[in-house]
Formats: C-alpha cells, sequence, structure tokens
C-alpha cells in the first residue's frame, strides 16, 4: 500500500474494486465506516453483490475480466471533461514528456502497441514479446527528456492517452463490462470529482485486479486515474493493495521470488559476472534537472546486502561471485517451477508454510509434479492436501516414490517476530505459550537445517562448498530473531565519521542513508534499515499517539521506510510545500525554520519551488515523476483491453487482438494433456471467478481445523443467480458439480439474488463464484472427494507478474448425478 | 438486542452482509467477566490471518492459553476482531490436530512414521547435498558463472516473521537455489 488502513478514513470517496473488504479484511472496514461517516462516498465495483457492495452508496456489476474497460472508461471521462488535476498533472508526472513519433497504439494498430512479434492466429498474436524501442521519449541534447508544459503537443503523454482512451466510449465499455451504462457515468463523475485540490479519493484492491492476464494493466489503469485525479501522495489517496496474508508483504520485502534479493534489488543475472556489472545495469542514470532518482543509491544497498550474506571479510566482488545466478531472460517462477516439476527437471521440494496442492492454479498438474520428486519438506502447523498429497484421491501411494516429510512448526504466539502489514507497518510480537508436542518455530527449523547442511559439507565435501561455507551465520546455535533483526537492519563494520559525527564499529546503523558502498556497512534489507536502531526495537514500540490528526500513529510500531506512513507524500502538497489540502496536511514546510513537519517526508530536501536544492516528488522514479506513460511494462506503456484466456465472446469488441499477447501460452508450450484451455466452449458456458470468506483463510490449512470457523462455512458452494438455476433446474443447497476443462469440484448450489445475469454484446452472460479455501484432506475424512477450486483455475499467468488468471475462467455446473 | 453465538449462526448463514458484527457483540460479553482473568498473564501479538495487522492480546495461566481478545491499545483494531481473529485461542495446544512430532512418508509407502528431529533433519540435509551435488552448475550453457542448482525448488514463507523470511532465503541463496517463489506470486 501506498497508504495505510487507518488513512482509508481521510477519503472522500472510496472505490472498491477488485476486493471485498468487508469479508476479507473486516476490522479495515471499520475505516471505510469512519469515512463514510465523514460523508465520503463509497462505490464497489464487483460481479457478485458483496458484503462491501451492500453498504456502498453505489454498486456496480461488471463481467470478470473487464476491468481495463470499465477504467479506461473512466480515463476518457477524465480527460473529456476536464476533471484532472492540471498543475499536478503537469509537474508531478510525464504527461507533458513528449514521446517518439515512431510509437503507434492499439486503435491504429490492430489492437498491439508497436514493436510486437510473434505468432500471428486467427485470434490474434500469441506468445508475442514486444520490443520497446518506439515506446521511448523524445530527448534533448542535454539528455534531458522533451516536454511541453503546455501538454498540447500531439506526442506529448497526455494527448497520447487522450487519443488512446478515446476508444472507451460508455457505449462500448458497457457492451464489453455489462455494467449499465447509467451505472458507468454516474461513478465515473462521483470519483473523477476527487480530482480538485483539497479532494481524496483512494482505491482498494485485492487478487480480484491481480489474478488476471492483464493483472498488473489492471492496476496501472488505476495508478493513472489517481495521477490524473492528484490522489497519490495525499492523505485518503493512493492505489492500496490490501494483501491477504499476515506477513506476505515482510516476505516480499525480504525477496522471496526469484527476481528479487530483500529490498527489491535484482537477483544477480549470469550476463552480470561482477558487482561492478551489476551495479552498472540496475543502477538506473538521469540528466534531469531537481530529480533525486533514489535508486543511484542501489550500489550501498547491494554491498550492504553482501555484508550480511557472507564472510564480511571476503572483497565485495568475491561475495558477488558467490551469489547464485539467473539465466538472462529465463522466468523461474512459480508456474514455470510446477512446469518443469511435472517434466520431472527437480528432485528436491520446499513447500514451507504453503498449500500448493490446493492453492496453485490448475492444482491437477500441481498434484501430478509432487509424484515426480524425489523428496519433498512440508511445514506446516495442520496435516494439509500437499503434504498428504501420496495419499490424495486418485492417488496410489505403492506407487509413488517420493520421500516425504512433514515438520510440525510453532503457531504465531508460540514465538518472537516481527511482520509487516499491507500498510508497511512492522509489528513485533511476543511469545505467549510453548508449541504443543515438539512443534519448533520455523526459523528453529531453518536454522537446524543451516547447520546440519554445513556440517556435511565441512566434513565431506561436496560441489562447490565454498557459499555455504562463507555463508555468515552468527545468531548463535538456536534462532534468535533480535540477532536477526539488528543483521537485517545492519552494523557499522568500521569506525566512521558521517557529516561530523562518528559511528563505531559494531554500533547499529540509524538508516538507510547512512549505508555504503564499500563495504564497512552490513545491511540484510535497506528497506528496514532504520528498524532496529541503537534507540531499539522500533517494531516493538507502542505509542498511541497521533500528532498529525490524520491516523499516522508514528510512534505505534515502526513502518517502512525510515517511518514514512504515507509513500510520495512529496506530491501532498504544492511547489512551495504546501498542501494541497490544508486540513489534512501529511507535510507541510516552514519557510521560516526551512523544515518539513508532518510525517517522515520523502527525503528533508525543500520543497519544488527551490530550484537548487528542491526534489520532485516521486523520488524512486527516474525523472523524479509518476509515471503515466508506462514503458518499464512488458505489455504496453498503456493500459488496453483484452479477453481472459477463457471468455464466453469470441471477439474482443475493442480489436481483433483477443487476449494480452504477451503472455506465455502453456497450452501450447506447457503440459498439453494438462494445461488445456476451452474458450468460447459451449461445454463450458459460465464465467467462473473464485474468492474469500470471512470465515476462512486461503486453503484453509488453519482454518478449516478451527471447528468455530468450520461450524459457521463447512463446506465448498457455488453461487449463482436464479436465472441460471432456472436454466440447469437447479435448486437452493443441492449438490452440484462445476466443472471447467482442467476438473471437476462438488459444491452444493447456493442460488442467491447477489449475482444477476449481464449483457454483453446483446446476448446473456451467467457468472458464478466459488470460494477457494477447501481441500480434501479434512474435513472429509475419506480423503476421497476433489473440493479445491484451483483444480478448475488456468495456469496462465500475466506476462508482468506471471500471477495465474484465477478471478476470470469458464465452467459449466450441472446437478450431481448420485445424490448424497 | 442481545444476540448469542448460536443465533447469530442460524441468522447469518451465507445471507448478506452482517459481516463480523455479531462476532464483536459476543467478544465483548466475554470481556465482561473479570474472574476469568485473575492470575493471568497478558502478552501481544498480531493476528496470523490477513494483513490489517490487528493486536490481539494472549492470556495464559500454568502455560496454557485460556483467553484471547483484540487489543484496544492498537490505533489499527481498536480492540476489533473478525472471526478469524477471535478464533486464534483455537490455533493453540487448545487445538487437538496440531502436528505434534516430524512425519516421514517412505518412498512407496502409504503411512506416516514418527521420527525424532535429529533423524529428520540429518535426512533431509542429507538429500539436499545429494541433490546440490548432483545438480550444481559452476556455469550455464554460455560458459557464464552461475554457481546455482536447479534441482531443488522452495515455495511459501509468507506466514513466517520477517526475521524467519530472511534467514530462509539466505539460507536457499546460500545453497545455490534459484527457484524460490511464494504466496505472493499468486
Amino acid at each position: 500500500m501506498t497508504n495505510h488502513w487507518i488513512d482509508f478514513k481521510n477519503a472522500d470517496c472510496i472505490l472498491v474494486m477488485g476486493s471485498n473488504p468487508a469479508s476479507n479484511h473486516p476490522v479495515a472496514f471499520k475505516w471505510i465506516q469512519k469515512a463514510l461517516e465523514n460523508g465520503a462516498k463509497l462505490i464497489c465495483v464487483d460481479p457478485r453483490f458483496t458484503q462491501t457492495a451492500a453498504k456502498a452508496d453505489i454498486y456496480a456489476p461488471l463481467r470478470s475480466g473487464t476491468d481495463i474497460a470499465f477504467l479506461g472508461g473512466m480515463i476518457k471521462y477524465i480527460v473529456d471533461n476536464n476533471l484532472y488535476f492540471e498543475e499536478y498533472v503537469r509537474d508531478y508526472t510525464n504527461a507533458s514528456f513528449l514521446v517518439n513519433p515512431g510509437f503507434k497504439m492499439p486503435g491504429d494498430n490492430e489492437g498491439v502497441f508497436s514493436g510486437l512479434t510473434g505468432t500471428k492466429t486467427k485470434e490474434g498474436f500469441v506468445s508475442g514479446t514486444y520490443d520497446k524501442a518506439s515506446w521511448s521519449f523524445q530527448m534533448n541534447a542535454d539528455g534531458t527528456v522533451k516536454n511541453d508544459p503546455t501538454m498540447q503537443d500531439p506526442n506529448c503523454v497526455l494527448q497520447l492517452l487522450g487519443k488512446h482512451f478515446s476508444r472507451y466510449t460508455p457505449e462500448k465499455v458497457e457492451q464489453i463490462t455489462g455494467t449499465p451504462k447509467d451505472k458507468l457515468l454516474e461513478i465515473y463523475k462521483t470519483y473523477g470529482a476527487t480530482g480538485k485540490a483539497g479532494k481524496a479519493g483512494t482505491e482498494l484492491y485485492a487478487m480480484g485486479w491481480t489474478q488476471h492476464t492483464v493483472g498488473v494493466q489492471n492496476i496501472r489503469s488505476m495508478a493513472i486515474i489517481q495521477l490524473l485525479l492528484g490522489n497519490m501522495g495525499i492523505a485518503g489517496g493512493g492505489v492500496n493493495a490490501m494483501r491477504g496474508e499476515s506477513n506476505v508483504q515482510g516476505s516480499t520485502d525480504h525477496g522471496l521470488l526469484f527476481h528479487i534479493l530483500p529490498g527489491y534489488l535484482q537477483t544477480p543475472a549470469a550476463a552480470l559476472p561482477t558487482l561492478a556489472a551489476y551495479n552498472e545495469k540496475n543502477t538506473p542514470q538521469t540528466k534531469e534537472l531537481q530529480s533525486a532518482n533514489w535508486w543511484a543509491n542501489k550500489p550501498k544497498y547491494m554491498a550492504s546486502l553482501l555484508r550480511a550474506f557472507y564472510d564480511q571479510g571476503l572483497p565485495l566482488e568475491d561475495a558477488y561471485a558467490l551469489m547464485p545466478k539467473i539465466d538472462d531472460g529465463v522466468n523461474y517462477s512459480w508456474l514455470t517451477i510446477f512446469d518443469k516439476m511435472y517434466k520431472g527437471q527437480f528432485s528436491g521440494f520446499f513447500a514451507w508454510g504453503q498449500n500448493p496442492a490446493c492453492s496453485g492454479a490448475n492444482a491437477n498438474k500441481v498434484r501430478q509434479s509432487l509424484t515426480k520428486l524425489k523428496w519433498m519438506v512440508n511445514v506446516n502447523l495442520f496435516a494439509n492436501e500437499t503434504g498428504d498429497f501420496w495419499q490424495g484421491p486418485g492417488m496410489k501411494p505403492e506407487e509413488i516414490d517420493t520421500e516425504v516429510f512433514m515438520l510440525p512448526c510453532a503457531a504465531s504466539m508460540e514465538k518472537e517476530g516481527s511482520i509487516s502489514n499491507s500498510g508497511r507497518w512492522m509489528q513485533w510480537r511476543y511469545k505467549a505459550v510453548d508449541s504443543p508436542g515438539e512443534a519448533m518455530p520455523d526459523g528453529e527449523i531453518i536454522s537446524a537445517l543451516y547447520h546440519e547442511v554445513r556440517r556435511l559439507y565441512e566434513t565431506e565435501g561436496g560441489a562447490y562448498p565454498d557459499p555455504i561455507l562463507k555463508l555468515t551465520w552468527n545468531y548463535g546455535k538456536h534462532f534468535d530473531s533480535h540477532a536477526v533483526a539488528k543483521e537485517i537492519n545492519g552494523y557499522f563494520l568500521e569506525d566512521r565519521e558521517i557529516k561530523g559525527v562518528l559511528y563505531k564499529k559494531g554500533t547499529l546503523v540509524p538508516s538507510f542513508a547512512f549505508l555504503q558502498d564499500d563495504g564497512s556497512t552490513s545491511s540484510g534489507n535497506w528497506l528496514y534499515c532504520n528498524s532496529y536502531t541503537e534507540d531499539g526495537n522500533k517494531a516493538a514500540r507502542r505509542g498511541t499517539e497521533d500528532p498529525s490528526g490524520i491516523g499516522l500513529f508514528p510512534d505505534w510500531a515502526w513502518a517502512w521506510p525510515v517511518n514514512r506512513r504515507i509513500i510520495y507524500n512529496r506530491a501532498s502538497v504544492d511547489k512551495n510545500g504546501a498542501p494541497w489540502a490544508p486540513n489534512k496536511p501529511v507535510i507541510q514546510w516552514n519557510a521560516t525554520k526551512k523544515a518539513w513537519s508532518g510525517d517522515v517526508p520523502d527525503g528533508g530536501w525543500p520543497p519544488l519551488a527551490d530550484t537548487e536544492k528542491g526534489m520532485k516528488p516521486f523520488i524512486m522514479k527516474t525523472a523524479g515523476v509518476a509515471h503515466i506513460f508506462g514503458p518499464g511494462l512488458v505489455d504496453g506503456p498503456f493500459p488496453e483491453h483484452y479477453e481472459p484466456l477463457e471468455c464466453p465472446i469470441d471477439k474482443n469488441l475493442m480489436s481483433p487482438q483477443m487476449v494480452n499477447p504477451a503472455v506465455k501460452r502453456w497450452e501450447t508450450d506447457g503440459v498439453p494433456e494438462l494445461d488445456l484451455r476451452a474458450s468460447c466452449d459451449p461445454r463450458f458456458p459460465f464465467v467462473c471467478s473464485t474468492y474469500r470468506v470471512s470465515e476462512h483463510w486461503q486453503t484453509g490449512v488453519m482454518t478449516r481445523w478451527t471447528p468455530w470457523l468450520l461450524e459457521m462455512q463447512p463446506e465448498m458452494f457455488v453461487e449463482m443467480s436464479h436465472e441460471l438455476a432456472q436454466l440447469k433446474e437447479i435448486q437452493n443447497g443441492e449438490r452440484v458439480t462445476v466443472t471447467s476443462a482442467r476438473g471437476e469440484v462438488e459444491a452444493v448450489a447456493i442460488v442467491t439474488l447477489r449475482i444477476k445475469p449481464l449483457t454483453i454484446d446483446g446476448g446473456t452472460i451467467h457468472q458464478v463464484g466459488i470460494p477457494w479455501h477447501y481441500g480434501w484432506r479434512y474435513p472429509d475424512p475419506k480423503f476421497k472427494e476433489l473440493r479445491s477450486a484451483n483444480l478448475l483455475t488456468p495456469n496462465i499467468g500475466d506476462p508482468n507478474t506471471m500471477i495465474p488468471e484465477s478471478k476470470a475462467f469458464m465452467v459449466n455446473v450441472v446437478k450431481k448425478e448420485v445424490k448424497r | 438486542m442481545k444476540i448469542t453465538r448460536r443465533s447469530f449462526l442460524k441468522n447469518s448463514g451465507a445471507t448478506v452482509a452482517a459481516g463480523g458484527l455479531g462476532l464483536a457483540l459476543d467478544a465483548q460479553e466475554a470481556k465482561a467477566s473479570p474472574t476469568r482473568l485473575a492470575g493471568t498473564t497478558r502478552t501481544t501479538t498480531v493476528c496470523p490471518y490477513c494483513s490489517v495487522g490487528c493486536s490481539i492480546i494472549v492470556y495464559t495461566k500454568n502455560g496454557k492459553v485460556v483467553y484471547t481478545e483484540g487489543d484496544t491499545e492498537s490505533p489499527i483494531n481498536q480492540g476489533s476482531l473478525c472471526s478469524k481473529g477471535s478464533s486464534v485461542f483455537q490455533l493453540t495446544h487448545n487445538n487437538p490436530d496440531r502436528l505434534k512430532k516430524p512425519l516421514y512418508r517412505a518412498p512407496k509407502s502409504t503411512k506416516w512414521e514418527e521420527k525424532s528431529w535429529d533423524w529428520t533433519i540429518n535426512r533431509i540435509a542429507r538429500n539436499i547435498k545429494k541433490s546440490r551435488d548432483e545438480s550444481f552448475k559452476l556455469t550455464n550453457s554460455k560458459g557464464q558463472t552461475v554457481n546455482r542448482t536447479e534441482a531443488i525448488a522452495s515455495v511459501g514463507s509468507a506466514a513466517l516473521d520477517n526475521e524467519e523470511c530472511f534467514i530462509y532465503q539466505k539460507f536457499l541463496r546460500g545453497m545455490g537455489l534459484v527457484n524460490i517463489e511464494h504466496q505472493a506470486r499468486i
């Protein structure tokens, strides 16, 4: 999140789209309610009339997978009606930048941007790749970008944006999304009203936006809207991802993904054999005036990370050489892992606190993949479908060679450490009780494995043992969360004088501004530098004062970076440092004292009007301004509507290009007999979406084993409209089978008014919804029935993130033939 | 209106709205009994479920969790909890189904066997070493230095503490893994 949970109360308008916080982040709804009490409007857009919709001022349905069409229409409305915040857009975004005249947009280029190569089929391009050369800016001789502050040049970003989205008329959007035109216009008008200085609009999303083949572009669409309306960096604004796990924010921050190290530093690649080459490739340079270009500090963060990994006596280059390197351009993400696993390319596998046999898209492929392993380690509180895959439905244990280890771990209140919430607040938790039986904290299990692997390499040698033997583990024999938290923060490794102050060797670094690129500091994760200093463990703070009055609570726990509660907050003020919203300032500049007050500013420089020292607000962007034109993505600098991989209509009403041309197509490149697709197929006529309920969590691996919760939501169900139920002769409460090209699931039918058929391009389209919290390991005592929603979902990923499209795919629903 | 847990369940079922409001009332009722907390130790924690980050107070007595409730001091949840946050009592030793011993399933076996931690850790470490030694690549097909194993993959960890996440990825990368993924990808 750019903002944080409490900050919702500062909004004048809240758009909930791609999420359902009333069900899935219920306590956060407290702050939505607070905003409503203050007169804010709540808009909910969802295929289903959710618990959030029940509280909304305006609800609109849409066909799952058509969010870009919906939001594209809003962009057009904002531009056409001059609702954008002109000063903000001109000075704080790249709207005035001039784009290369060779750049072509989908309206003039058969539905794709310029530079695409790929296989042309009757659906348009498949498995395409963009050469982004034409997605570039016109440059001045001094290396700065050409711009037109009047934003009238036909090649400037704002004009191109207007031209691109001119195709997204309300009539066209209604045809694609099924949302009635009057609802569209009501929402566009209501949300567009937040473009005035002093007004704040926020957007709350979750998996409803990410789990699509256009997931990143869904979010980009909203980021563009928020920038047009001046809603980034302000109180009550932002684009806010409500994340689904207690520490998925922290675990992402700590680089538990193939492409990033802790602190979002790029994973070293084979083409970068030295640290110098790594720094040169990955450290952005700029000639723009007044741009802080914060990532220019990256070499300091990488050097400090290497010092937290390996023997500190090593030259930095030698430490870098030890790091594993990925091949350039090769994707090692989730869907690829299970594809390779099915093809027998892995011998060992850890599923640590995760249940991929239920949570992975196309779960039958995942289940089959696990049978190809030599060994698997599964760590969890409870038995689950992954650890027990070998005795699951359809499995023959006597034919499965996989050696399986099921390790019992401690629950959250049985150990001590920190987690980071969606608002980036790092909060410390304490141990209340011992674990039952021999269950151990995950940290203790990891530590034990490290010591044993190291012992084996020390005593027996083996393939290139150096990276293991030179890895540092200064936490003692047993796991010590304080020792690790300090290493993550970082130390001075030698005496160092900075700005006249001597920092002694062995003391904790006060913040990442003090980190060095010469190996004289360590920091496991620069973003968390400042969290555990000589002043103590800031995550454990419990101060309840709010001097800001806008709910920042700076002394409650700690937020990254450097306790900043709203990021990009320099965009909440004008060029002179005066807040756009004087009644709810995030920061403000005192010209007499020459100092900021309020939240920790995004850098302490004076405001932009100081042409010598002032800095532009979006300091993580190379040019200091936010990207309305975003050439960094692999599938286009502007969002464009494409249909989901599986959809109910045989043409994209916007262009001849059916599906996002940049997605990797598994039905041809994966395992053809398992990676099945059925689009516009009469066997699977209904749009299906997965979702969650309040009483369960993820695959239910904890909540299904919690009797109070299981009692409230005992089993798999499918929600459908009365119209569909009548069509299929299904009664409320009857058992039905939901099938897709990839699998089938038994469920109880819930016939409800919450879902209505939609009119799409003149035809009737039915949608159904299923929760993904169930499996077969528990409570089904016979391990017979496959209940996991992901048995149905397709394994196709967004081309930027490779997050699977679990929110829009095609199914059939039929009465179960054998009555229970 | 007095709402008992039973009537709340009956009324909510799968109907629209309602949400966690009924449960919040229920929690207030329970809190009104001071004798229940006499002699207990109060420890603060943060909910293990979604990412709102609600604070919870865990009351223990004689090494057992006897009660949990929302922490009114937290500026985020101000004492409120949802249905999941209100049920963490049942995640501890109070839940008879928690896994308590390392379990091992041998190749082709039809059953789990209980094992000691020492045996288990050694056996996994041996497997890691064998997989790594058989697969370790100093260079790729282009002759570039890669120092990696592609024979072992890892998923998971979004439920771990930050400090555990840090040493987990450090351990995996230290062994040369590149196939490292987790919940954020799905």
